[in-house]
């Protein structure tokens, strides 16, 4: 009980003194985090889709060709981003650089090789994600796209990724909520974020675990808001549950308007004439009762 | 005679070394009916698919008025916009509403503009009955209202020549009745279409021309009268006997 009151005392004391610059920290973890995850969802995108143009046995060499080089690319890409960790990566971009041109180019600010570096990891698992979105679309979109005339381009932006995009929401959220976390090994090239500011404090301080009590709080607080508003976002994109029933619209130009020709011919009309009689007002009376029926059922759940 | 809209001239189609359609070879007129009968694996489907160009054909060759599709260079896009398509399985698109769906083609394809595009989704929402349903999305439609947008879909592009797969066999028998009323009454418009179906009621009544199909090859093809009333060939015999048994 005794330490439960000293830790509450320690956290006041602490969040007196430093609370403005664990505010700061998370500000900055968070906009880290949407912007990286923002542009590798666009990375993981371009990937996805560079890796499903189709490719038949019917096409050009050349363009084999370029798919084929694509295709690996983006493999290696995904390899090597996926298999390595993000803190080693860090180092390697933010330090390689200027080693490599001999200083003549660096990062000027931690935030853009903190950016890159976060961004293209997520780029990488999204790929993956993205790939699998497309393939889980049902093959009958493609086609229902293809028959009605649709190209490849077209296929994709109106009906295939805007699918795939719904499918993958959830992976697009877990790969937020890591890198809401995982943004804290960016403090190995001094980039001050949520956890950086921990151990700033805590190198003053020595409180090291009232200040973990704070940290913990603080990516709770982070990732369950996030976690909410993914859902919420998830909810708006299916949009409504049910839907209303339109009313007759009067101006809009009625049945029959459209014909296909001046004067169409009856198909063996001597076999069915006698048929027919019978089978239109059947048909106008089924259809008339019909209707009427769907309305009244109308889909409300 | 005027020159056949579609004609199929020689179409064989292997997948690997099975062997799905061999020579086949018929035409469609403009104003047609065309109905496709045959047993279940008789190569009805890939036909038309070839004939949309969702699969190429392996040998011979598809003229649309004359000029050949499957040839290299040729625009597939261009040319499916002209010929529509209606599937077993409605492939509505389930991002999209039922006015959206109508809209998509006459938008991106077409390059009209939404207003027209809207219009035009509309009448033929209408014609099919479903215009009260402009806002549901696919997946709170019965099978029967779903494949009448997908009829409108297709019918909103002004196709040329409308194709149907196996319209009603994923339908409960009372929707049946709905979607075939929709294709009756296209049939009397005069919009050419060739209709795989099982349906031997159908194809009886409302075709121009009844092709039979069995184990990739035509066995017979004439008018409904022909092939329902004295069918020349043993298969097809046997084919419609089946029927009017079961
Ligand atoms: N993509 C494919 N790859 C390999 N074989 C295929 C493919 N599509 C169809 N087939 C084969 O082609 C044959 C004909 O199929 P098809 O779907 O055209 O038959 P169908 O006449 O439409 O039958 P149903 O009445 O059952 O729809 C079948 O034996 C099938 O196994
Ligand atoms: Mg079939």
């Amino acid at each position: 009980m005794e330490r439960m009151v000293q830790l509450g005392n320690d956290i006041v004391k602490l969040w007196s003194t430093y609370g403005g610059s664990y505010l700061r920290g998370m500000l900055d973890t968070l906009l880290l985090a949407l912007v990286a995850t923002a542009i590798g969802c666009l990375i993981g995108l371009c990937c996805g889709i560079l890796n499903t143009i189709p490719c038949e046995q019917e096409d050009p060499l050349l363009k084999r060709f370029f798919l084929k080089l694509i295709r690996a690319v983006v493999r290696i890409y995904v390899e090597v981003f996926r298999g390595t960790p993000m803190i080693l990566q860090a180092v390697f971009c933010y330090y390689g650089l200027p080693y490599l041109t001999d200083g003549a180019m660096q990062f000027n600010s931690v935030w853009a090789a903190s950016i890159l570096v976060v961004s293209i990891n997520t780029g990488a698992y999204m790929a993956e994600s993205v790939r699998g979105g497309i393939i889980s679309v049902n093959p009958g979109q493609t086609e229902g796209a293809k028959a009605i005339g649709m190209n490849h381009f077209q296929t994709m932006t109106s009906v295939i990724l805007p699918q795939a995009l719904r499918n993958i929401m959830p992976q697009i959220g877990n790969n937020f909520i890591i890198n809401i976390k995982d943004t804290s090994v960016m403090f190995i090239i001094s980039f001050t974020e949520f956890f950086a500011v921990h151990r700033g404090v805590t190198g003053a301080t020595y409180l090291y675990f009232p200040s973990a009590v704070i940290e913990m709080l603080g990516y709770l607080t982070m990732t369950l808001t996030a976690s909410v508003l993914l859902r919420a976002l998830e909810k708006m994109m299916d949009g409504p549950e049910n839907f209303d029933l339109a009313v007759a619209d009067p101006l809009v130009p009625g049945e029959g308007m459209h014909r296909y020709k001046k004067n169409p011919k009856e198909p063996n009309s001597d076999y069915r004439i006698q048929e027919q009689q019978a089978e239109v007002s059947d048909v106008l009376a089924g259809k008339r009762s019909g209707g009427r029926r769907s309305r009244k059922g109308g889909h409300s759940k | 005679m005027s020159q056949p809209i579609i004609e199929v001239k020689h179409v064989s189609k292997n997948f690997g070394t099975h062997q799905v359609l061999k020579d086949v070879d018929f035409n469609v007129n403009e104003g047609d009916v065309t109905c496709v009968i045959g047993a279940s694996g008789s190569g009805k489907s890939t036909l038309l698919r070839c004939i949309n160009l969702l699969e190429r054909p392996s040998s011979g060759e598809i003229l649309f008025h004359g000029r050949p599709i499957t040839a290299r260079g040729s625009n597939p896009c261009e040319y499916r916009s002209k010929v529509g398509m209606v599937f077993q399985s409605f492939n509505l698109f389930s991002n999209m509403t039922v006015l959206e769906n109508c809209m998509a083609g006459t938008v991106k394809v077409l390059k009209k503009s939404r207003e027209e595009a809207r219009q035009t989704a509309v009448s033929f929402l209408e014609k099919v009955g479903m215009e009260q349903y402009i806002h549901a999305k696919p997946h709170q439609l019965s099978g029967g209202q779903k494949q009448r947008v997908a009829i409108a879909r297709a019918l909103a592009m002004q196709p040329e020549v409308l194709l149907f797969d196996e319209p009603t066999s994923a339908l409960d028998p009372q929707m049946v009745g709905e979607v075939l009323n929709v294709m009756r009454q296209l049939a009397r418009e005069g919009l050419t279409m060739i209709v795989v179906t099982h349906e031997m009621a159908f194809a009886r009544d409302v075709s121009s021309h009844v092709v039979y199909m069995a184990d990739g090859v035509i066995c017979e093809e004439g008018t409904p009268k022909d092939i329902f009333e004295n069918p020349r060939n043993e298969k097809t015999k046997e084919f419609l006997a089946r029927f009017s048994r079961g």
